[in-house]
């Protein structure tokens, strides 16, 4: 199995227009689930809480960003960069199951007990769940 | 107005926080997982409960469920025909966008479609 790193030259990589990008998608991605929620009520606003609003954005920075890193040592770069953003896509499928427990463990834990504690948990969930599932299957 | 505004700055601010953080981790496919992290829902979470209760959030939280199926069967397709027909990333996840809908629909349908 790989060793998990933090690799920080990628910061300079990213475009301030791109950190631009994330945040207006992220904010208006949680604006409207909270309309949606608002207008329809929870069970169609719940289902918002998980839209995959910001992947076309994400997906399409780390094409360029991998095609950009190709095309300074003179590759074309086209290529390496679509099969980058299909692993990440497939990592991101990894990740769906952590989100399913992180929603699992709020439906069940949070009329019950302390708010802040189950949101904790239900994080905790989130992570530990996607990080096995990538562990198991990287071997 | 101002609870839609602290939505947007919240959101915004979480789901940059998260990518940022995909950003610098290695390698890719781990950091693929955050992806699908609940940055939505965790900063939307404080707002509902404070405002509707943490009923209304339990069920926003049960839909979730479905909506992270859609996800999950969005996240495999936009992999798959990245891998097989090597279109852009943009156009990828672009198309793929229905299936979300779809097993979202289905999944709404299937939860009775009640508020």
């Amino acid at each position: 199995m790989r060793k998990i790193g933090f690799s920080f030259s990628s910061l300079k990589e990213t475009r301030f227009h791109e950190y631009v990008a994330r945040f207006f998608f992220g904010g208006v991605c949680t604006a409207l689930a909270g309309i949606i929620a608002r207008r329809y009520g929870p069970v169609l606003g719940g289902l918002f809480l998980a839209f995959p609003a910001i992947f076309p954005a994400s997906a399409t920075m780390i094409e360029n960003n991998e095609k950009r890193r190709k095309q300074e040592i003179g590759a074309d770069g086209t290529q390496r960069g679509r099969i980058a953003a299909s692993i990440d896509a497939s990592g991101a499928s990894l990740g769906c199951f952590g989100l399913a427990a992180f929603g699992l463990v709020l439906w069940q834990f949070i009329p019950q007990h302390n708010a802040l504690a189950t949101v904790m948990l239900a994080f905790a969930s989130w992570t530990v769940v996607s990080y096995l599932l990538w562990a198991f299957r990287k071997g | 107005m101002s609870d839609i505004l602290i939505r947007f700055l919240v959101g915004g601010l979480l789901v940059s926080c998260f990518s940022t953080l995909a950003d610098i981790l290695r390698p890719k496919s781990f950091a693929g997982l955050l992806g699908a992290a609940p940055s939505v829902a965790l900063a939307t979470l404080a707002l509902t409960i404070h405002h509707d209760g943490k009923i209304y959030a339990a069920m926003e939280a049960r839909s979730m469920l479905g909506g992270a199926a859609g996800f999950l069967v969005y996240a495999l397709g936009v992999s798959w025909l990245l891998r097989r027909y090597r279109p852009s990333a943009l156009s990828a996840a672009v198309s793929m966008m229905p299936f979300w809908f779809v097993v979202f629909l289905g999944l709404w349908y299937a939860l009775g479609a009640t508020r």
